[in-house]
């Protein structure tokens, strides 16, 4: 018995010593086999996401000759998987300055890929038929006036205001108690609960108050009005307990890991040049969303008919 | 099916009982009327007191940036979680790479193969059923890659299951420090495995089959030690007569002698891996489970169902399968084994020289479409507006207005000590000392973790939800129970809805209900609901037929009957039920989190989604103290005979 223990130890040891595992070289077990060129892409859950990455899949497998593994990863999450070399690239990124200054700055396992051509926007927002019939609505200092019109059983005797995915940046629980407002935030805690509830609250032109960003997919199905909120100025959000103004408007980045950025080769290249706009992105997620294309045909859909805004892309 | 309880619990005389309850109350009483003074005048305060809570998000953190900053250049990381994630790559891609080889119509042979010699010709057919389907929904590769996860994960448990088992089954001493951790990861919910796991192996297959591993193990070790401990004694003596060593004792006596809970132990191990499978994909298990997720982020309903209907097949047939397995007594013959493997060879070896080893894609199906058409309808119809009953929409206002609610506010509104002192009654009543007193420290955890109020919430939708559960199991089990030809329909039925990954229902629930904490009971009822159901029919069926009969011929109506003898005589099955409906319907709360459920199923999965660990693992942790109590609180025990608690 113990010999038998001992020789199993001793081949532990001996399996082990032979050098480092780095788990950043490893790759996924369901990556290609045959040694092909293969990229991996985060995906986060939100389908303006989606389609930056369906776009970019078919064009690196059809025009590139790369294997595509997408990931679908949280936010945050994605930043680590990317700095270990699990992904290597998120394609739209809405700012995580703590994560950037860890990863970009000082480990510098990630490199900055420029931006992705969208501009990014949260903000509170009612639906445009609530705000035609109160068209003062739209002013956060008239809220307080609705609240009991946006009433509902999980917010109390207060008006609801919905948040969404605890992935996303939020600022709406300080916001609320700064700008004094008779609101309680509830959280749908995914999107996808948030937006089914928006559709059945649009369904019978019910008024509801959301935090929701642009671009969305889901203004083309549901046409939503922002909330004026006070101004946002530089560093107005720095102690997030005591914001008190609108969030900002957000170029939005795109990030490769390091390695793949250096020996990436037409890969990188072609992410790094990728750029669109916002049009673009909300045409193929409405493809994906609203139409149920898969996002394979939802890009081919779009790479068919915009071959001068991807030639310069591959260049 | 998700876990089973180890012991079972045994009817004592009620008017002993009755008498040693009084004896306990008054002690309670005794020590309550000593010590809520005392603590009331040091900590008064109506929630817990903040001077008893340990603030643990500085040290978490701290925890949390080390591993993130030595991750790729510590030693324990580059020589010992290194290699443990090197094997699990290498070992999935190599079961990935021989699925893939063998080609569907390979692997499909094979299955049904060899359902056919563990379990007969029905179930083979059957196999081939479930693997066809797979394909015909397109979800070949995805099926191939979640059943490449779970050969590894499940193989791995079976191991470290074994392995603790054989420990706890044969050294008294391993078994008292073993039975309380594995107990404590029996009410565990998955969720709350994920988060230490992905900081210490990164997003990814290693991360997700480690986890499963964690979750699946369990129910192996315990049913492991169970059966070892359970071996008769009179032919242990004989085989030790025999002059044989402990190794072949163990080997030639105790191991055969315990296959039945082997059997049923894998048999567990492999549900519990395979629900895993999917929760895993929120950290990269790719797969069945990334498809399904996938598809909720699109609000894909149809899409989730394509690739959640392949995760049930899977389930039922693997159930089947190792549980006729587990019922079968005699071991059959090598010859038909053999047959069985060249024949899965023969037909891999066509499939692939014909060129089809890809399932051909002009052979799917797409279910997508008219699957989201009819759940639009339903939701359209049912939301509001229907006449008399009124739409879901305003039900679950009215659950929460005037169940969930109230609930919520009372359990806040109690202050701190008198939850204590209902918890330690509670669990005293129903079981040992050592029981109440694991509640009530399961239940101060809590509060010292300063998560009190929120676990509090957490508790109210849990109770609500175990309510209905019940209301709605008794009934459909009384139904069930006395009729075979419902039970007979309702199989199936408790089938998927036992299997079904919880993401595939969360978007018809929240059109349903709306968002809030309505739609996470629902769900959570949908998922308890089976094994409620399950395990309360099989005790009602249990009834003596001779108590039955007699009670006939006494001209009882069937209610009498049923209300005056089936149902104290089921008692024991009913109270079971119980424990599994709150240890169910706790297990969804997490996942309630994502539609609104708040508390502490939010913060879970907060946690995960910011890489937050100090406020992920707090959250995480109170789950599984709650989970503890509630276990505690519901969970009868016989009273414990000398060996270990």
């Amino acid at each position: 018995m113990r010999v038998r223990a001992i020789a199993a130890g001793g081949a532990l040891l001996l399996l082990t010593g032979c050098g480092a595992a780095d788990m950043t070289k490893q790759a996924s077990p369901f990556a290609n086999a045959q040694g092909a060129k293969s990229v991996t892409l985060s995906v986060q859950s939100w389908v303006g996401a989606q389609a930056n990455v369906a776009v970019a899949q078919y064009l690196l497998e059809h025009k590139l000759g790369y294997r595509v593994d997408t990931v679908q990863v949280d936010e945050v999450p994605a930043w680590d998987a990317l700095s270990q070399g699990r992904v290597d690239a998120i394609l739209e990124d809405w700012g995580h300055p703590e994560q950037e200054q860890r990863y970009v700055k000082d480990k510098k396992t990630i490199t900055a890929g420029g931006g992705l051509g969208v501009t990014g926007h949260i903000g509170w927002y009612v639906p445009t038929y609530f705000a035609k019939q109160h068209p003062d609505v739209t002013n956060w200092k008239n809220l307080n006036k609705y609240a009991s019109q946006l009433r509902t059983a999980e917010s109390g005797g207060k008006g609801q205001l919905m948040d969404g995915s605890p992935s996303y940046v939020t600022n709406d629980k300080a916001l609320v108690k700064n700008l004094d407002l008779d609101y309680q935030v509830v959280f749908a805690g995914s999107e996808a609960a948030q937006i089914t509830q928006m559709r059945q609250f649009a369904k019978e032109k019910k008024p509801f108050l959301t935090y929701w960003y642009a671009p969305q997919w889901l203004f083309e199905k549901v046409p939503m009005t922002e909330v004026k909120l006070p101004a946002y100025k530089e560093g107005c959000d720095a102690d997030p307990a005591k914001v008190a103004c609108a969030y900002p408007h957000t170029p939005l980045q795109k990030y490769l890991n390091t390695d793949f950025a250096k020996s990436g080769g037409k890969a990188a290249a072609f992410l790094k040049k990728f750029k669109w706009t916002t049009e673009d992105q909300n045409q193929v997620s409405l493809m994906i969303a609203d139409q149920k294309l898969t996002p394979e045909e939802a890009g081919k859909k779009w790479v068919d008919g915009h071959e001068s805004t991807w030639r310069a892309w591959l260049s | 099916m998700a876990t089973v309880t180890a012991s079972t619990p045994r009817a004592l005389p009620s008017g002993l009982l009755r008498h040693r309850a009084v004896h306990k109350l008054l002690l309670i009483a005794l020590a309550a009327a000593v010590l809520v003074p005392l603590a009331n005048a040091r900590w008064a305060s109506g929630s817990w007191p903040s001077a008893l809570t340990v603030d643990l998000t500085s040290p978490l953190s701290k925890a949390s940036d080390w591993i993130i900053d030595n991750r790729d250049s510590h030693p324990l990381f580059l020589y010992f979680f290194g290699y443990v994630s090197n094997a699990v790559v290498i070992s999935v891609r190599a079961v990935y790479l021989v699925l893939l080889g063998a080609g569907w119509a390979g692997v499909t042979a094979f299955g049904a193969l060899v359902a056919w010699r563990v379990a007969g010709v029905r179930l083979a057919v059957g196999t081939t059923a479930a693997f066809l389907a797979c394909g015909l929904l397109g979800m070949w590769v995805p099926t191939m890659q979640t059943l490449a996860l779970m050969v590894v994960a499940v193989l791995a448990s079976v191991v470290v299951g074994v392995l603790l088992g054989l420990a706890a089954g044969l050294s008294r001493r391993m078994d008292k420090i073993l039975r309380p951790v594995l107990d404590t990861m029996q009410v565990m919910p998955a969720y709350a495995y994920l988060l230490p796991v992905v900081l210490v192996f990164g997003m990814g297959v290693p991360a997700a089959v480690l986890a499963t591993v964690v979750y699946a193990a369990p129910p192996m070790a315990r049913l492991t030690a169970l059966g070892l401990q359970g071996a008769d004694k009179e032919v242990l003596e004989a085989v030790e007569s025999l002059g044989t060593t402990a190794r072949q004792r163990l080997l030639t006596a105790r191991i055969p002698l315990a296959r039945k809970e082997l059997l049923l132990g894998l048999n567990q191990t492999i549900m519990m891996a395979l629900s895993m499978a999917v929760i895993a994909s929120v950290i990269g298990a790719a797969g069945l489970g990334d498809r399904v997720y996938q598809a909720l982020a699109s609000v894909d309903v149809g899409a989730a169902l394509a690739a959640g209907i392949p995760i049930v097949l899977l389930a039922v047939v693997l159930d089947r399968v190792t549980g006729a397995a587990g019922d079968g007594t005699e071991p059959r013959g090598r010859a038909g084994w053999a047959y069985a493997l060249a024949g899965a060879v023969v037909v891999a070896v066509a499939g692939r020289l014909l060129g089809r080893l890809d399932w051909p894609d002009s052979w799917t199906l797409n279910i997508a479409e008219p699957v989201n058409r009819a759940v639009d309808w339903m939701t359209g119809h049912l939301y509001s507006g229907v006449p008399v009953v009124g739409g879901t929409a305003d039900w679950a206002g009215h659950f929460t207005t005037w169940v969930l609610d109230p609930v919520r506010d009372g359990l806040q509104g109690l202050p701190w000590w008198s939850v204590l002192l209902i918890v330690a009654t509670l669990a005293w009543l129903i079981g040992t000392w050592r029981t109440a007193l694991t509640a009530v420290l399961a239940m101060a955890a809590i509060g010292v973790l300063g998560v009190w109020t929120s676990a509090l919430d957490t508790l109210s939708q849990v109770l609500a939800a175990v309510a209905v559960t019940l209301v709605l199991g008794f009934a459909t089990a009384v139904a069930a129970a006395r009729s075979d030809r419902v039970e007979r329909l309702l199989r199936p039925v408790l089938d998927v809805f036992q299997t079904m990954p919880q993401f595939v229902y969360l978007i018809p629930v929240v059109a349903l209900f709306g968002v809030g904490r309505a739609p996470a009971a629902a769900a959570a009822v949908v998922y308890a609901l089976p094994a409620v159901v399950r395990i309360t029919t099989q005790g009602l069926r249990q009834v003596d037929p001779a108590a039955m009969e007699s009670s006939k011929s006494l001209g009882a109506t069937s209610w009498q009957q049923l209300r005056q003898v089936q149902l104290p005589l089921a008692r024991s099955a009913l109270l079971l039920a119980v424990n599994q409906g709150v240890v169910l319907v706790l297990a969804v709360v997490v996942i309630g989190g994502l539609v609104g459920g708040g508390a502490l199923g939010y913060d879970t999965v907060f946690g995960l989604a910011q890489g937050d660990l100090a406020t992920g693992l707090v959250a995480g942790a109170a789950i599984v103290c709650l989970g503890l109590m509630l276990d505690r609180v519901t969970q009868p025990t016989e009273r414990r005979t000398g060996k270990g608690a």
